[in-house]
C-alpha cells in the first residue's frame, strides 16, 4: 500500500469539511443534539428516583458509545458519498489507487472525525451532566475499540452495498445504526429481548460492550475471554465486510457497473 | 509484451449478456504518436477505452500499457496512463489547485507543487487556481481536466473527446498542446472525437471502429480517398450507415 495515495483520499476529506461549515457542523451535530436530550432525560430522572442506578451513567454513557459507533459508520460512509455525489468514481478508479488503499483513507478520515466528535460530545456531558468515563475505568478502551471496529465493519459493508445497488441505495444505509440499536442492548439488558433476537444480539460485538457496561457500573467486571472474544468478533466482521467489498468491487468491474455508476445500478 | 508500444491491445473483447460490444480488436500505440479511434454511437469506442483504463474487464483479450499488463499489474500500468473524458470531470466541489494535488498524489506525481504550477501556467488557469471547479465554465472545466490528465506526463493519454465543449481557439490551443506534449516526451496518445476536422488535424492514424470491430485502420490525410470519399468526415459516415460496404476480406 502507498501511503501518499491513502493520504490523497483523507486529504480530500480535509479539504472538504475545511472548506464548508455545513460539513464541520453535521460532524458534531447529531452527537450534540442527543447528549442534550440524553443529559436533561436523565438529569430528570436521578431526581425522581432516590435510590437506584446514576442514570447518568447508565443512559448518557450507552448514548456516547452508541454515538461513537454512528460517528465511526458515518466516517466511512459520508467520505465514499463524497464521490459518489460529486460523480468522482471514473477518476478514483481508473487511477492507480488500489482497493484497499481506498478503504484505507476512508478510515482514516473515519478515526479523524469519530475522534473529533467523541471529544466534543464528551466535554459537553462531562460539564453539563457530570458524566465521568471513569465509571467505567480502563474497561471503556474495550468498548471504543470494539465499538471502533464494528463501526469501520459496518462503514466497509455500506460501502460495498451502495456501489452494489446504486446511488439511491444510500437511503438505506442511514438507519442501520437504528436498526442495530433494538438487538445489542444500548439502554436494557439482551436478557429482556426475546429469544431469536438474544440470537441475533449475540452475534453482534457491541452487545457485549453494552452488557459489559452494565456489569461494569454495577460493579463487576469483564472477563478476559469475553473481551478478547468481542474485539476478535469485531475483527471478523471487519474481514468479512472488505471480502463482501472486493466481491462487489469485482463484480462491478465484470459487468460495466463501475464504468456507468452514475446511471444507477446496471446489473 | 513490447516496449515499443505505449499501449498494446491484442484480441480485446467485452461481451454483456450475449451481445458483443468489443469482438476481439487488436492495435497499438506507439511512442509519439496519436491515434484516432473513431465510430459512431454504439461502436463500442468507450467501451475500449474503459477497458484500457481498467474499470471493465475483458471477457477475452489484453492490454499491456508501456509493457505492463493492466489485469495483472493494474498499479503499474494505471501509473504509466492518464486521460481526460467530458464524463469524467474532476469534483466540482473543490478548487482546480485542489483536485490537481489530490490527483497528484495518487498518480505519484515528483515534485508536485512545480508541476501543478507549470500546468496552470501552460493551460492558463493561472486566474482559477483558487476557483471550485463547479462554478468554472465547461471550457474552463475541460482544461482542468486536461491538466489532471497531464500531471504525471503519462505514456498513454486517454483523450475521449477532449475538445468537445471548447470554442474553437481554444479547441486549436489544447490540441497544439496536447499535439507538442506527444511530440516532445515519450509518450503517445488515444484520441476520440467526432470532429474529423481534428482528427485529421491531429492523428498521426485511426482506427475505424463499428459494431465492436476495427473496419479500417490508416493515415487520416488519405484514407478517404483510398476508400472512394471526398475526406473523413464522409468516410465517417459510410461507417456510420453502410459499414458492409466497406468491410474487408
Amino acid at each position: 500500500m502507498n501511503a501518499k495515495r491513502i493520504y490523497s483520499i483523507f486529504v480530500r476529506q480535509f479539504y472538504l469539511v475545511r472548506d464548508n461549515p455545513t460539513r464541520l457542523v453535521v460532524i458534531f451535530f447529531w452527537g450534540i443534539l442527543e447528549v442534550v436530550l440524553w443529559g436533561f432525560i436523565t438529569r430528570y430522572l436521578n431526581n425522581i428516583v432516590a435510590s437506584g442506578p446514576n442514570f447518568v451513567s447508565v443512559f448518557l454513557g450507552a448514548v456516547l458509545l452508541w454515538d461513537f459507533l454512528t460517528r465511526v459508520l458515518q466516517g466511512v460512509t459520508t467520505a465514499f458519498f463524497e464521490d459518489v455525489w460529486s460523480r468522482n468514481f471514473l477518476n478514483i478508479f481508473a487511477s492507480p489507487l488500489k482497493v484497499s488503499e481506498y478503504i484505507s483513507g476512508l478510515v482514516c478520515v473515519s478515526i479523524v472525525t469519530s475522534l473529533m466528535s467523541i471529544l466534543v460530545i464528551l466535554v459537553l456531558a462531562v460539564f453539563f451532566f457530570g458524566f465521568s468515563f471513569a465509571a467505567y475505568g480502563v474497561s471503556v478502551f474495550l468498548f471504543l475499540l470494539v465499538l471502533f471496529f464494528f463501526g469501520i465493519a459496518l462503514g466497509i459493508f455500506a460501502v460495498g452495498f451502495v456501489l452494489r445497488f446504486g446511488p439511491a441505495s444510500e437511503w438505506l444505509i442511514w438507519p442501520i445504526p437504528g436498526l442495530l440499536a433494538p438487538f445489542v442492548g444500548v439502554f436494557y439488558p439482551i436478557a429482556t429481548l426475546p429469544h431469536w433476537m438474544q440470537v441475533i444480539a449475540y452475534v453482534l460485538p457491541p452487545s457485549y460492550v453494552f452488557e459489559g457496561a452494565r456489569t461494569v457500573l454495577s460493579g463487576g467486571a469483564i472477563s478476559n475471554s469475553i473481551a478478547i472474544f468481542s474485539v476478535l468478533l469485531s475483527m471478523l466482521y471487519i474481514f468479512l465486510a472488505y471480502v463482501f467489498f472486493l466481491l462487489v468491487y469485482r463484480k462491478a468491474v465484470r459487468t460495466g457497473l463501475l464504468a456507468r455508476y452514475s446511471a444507477e445500478n446496471a446489473s | 509484451m513490447s516496449p515499443h508500444f505505449v499501449l498494446e491491445v491484442k484480441n480485446l473483447k467485452k461481451v454483456y449478456s450475449g451481445v458483443i460490444a468489443v469482438d476481439g480488436i487488436s492495435f497499438s500505440v506507439r511512442p509519439n504518436e496519436i491515434v484516432g479511434l473513431l465510430g459512431p454511437n454504439g461502436a463500442g469506442k468507450t467501451t475500449t477505452i474503459n477497458m484500457i483504463l481498467g474499470i471493465l474487464e475483458p471477457s477475452a483479450g489484453s492490454v499491456h500499457v508501456g509493457g505492463k499488463s493492466v489485469s495483472k499489474e493494474r498499479t503499474e500500468a494505471l501509473l504509466l496512463t492518464n486521460f481526460a473524458a467530458v464524463y469524467a470531470q474532476v469534483p466540482g466541489n473543490m478548487t482546480v489547485v485542489q483536485n490537481l494535488y489530490i490527483f497528484g498524489l495518487i498518480y505519484g506525481v515528483k515534485n508536485l507543487h512545480a508541476r501543478i504550477d507549470e500546468l496552470l501556467l501552460d493551460l492558463e488557469l493561472v486566474r482559477f487556481k483558487d476557483t471550485k471547479c463547479g462554478v468554472l465554465s465547461s471550457g474552463e472545466q475541460t482544461r482542468v481536466g486536461i491538466a489532471k490528465a497531464m500531471l504525471n506526463s503519462p505514456n498513454l493519454l486517454l483523450l475521449d473527446e477532449p475538445t468537445a465543449s471548447l470554442d474553437p481557439s481554444t479547441a486549436r490551443t489544447i490540441r497544439k498542446k496536447i499535439k507538442d506534449y506527444v511530440t516532445r516526451g515519450s509518450g503517445g496518445a488515444l484520441w476520440t472525437s467526432h470532429n474529423m476536422s481534428e482528427v485529421e488535424d491531429v492523428c498521426d492514424r485511426v482506427l475505424f471502429l463499428s459494431r465492436g470491430k476495427i473496419l479500417l485502420e490508416g493515415n487520416p490525410k488519405t484514407l478517404p480517398r483510398e476508400h472512394g470519399k471526398e475526406n473523413l468526415e464522409e468516410l465517417f459516415i459510410t461507417v456510420a450507415r453502410e459499414p458492409l460496404s466497406l468491410e474487408i476480406g
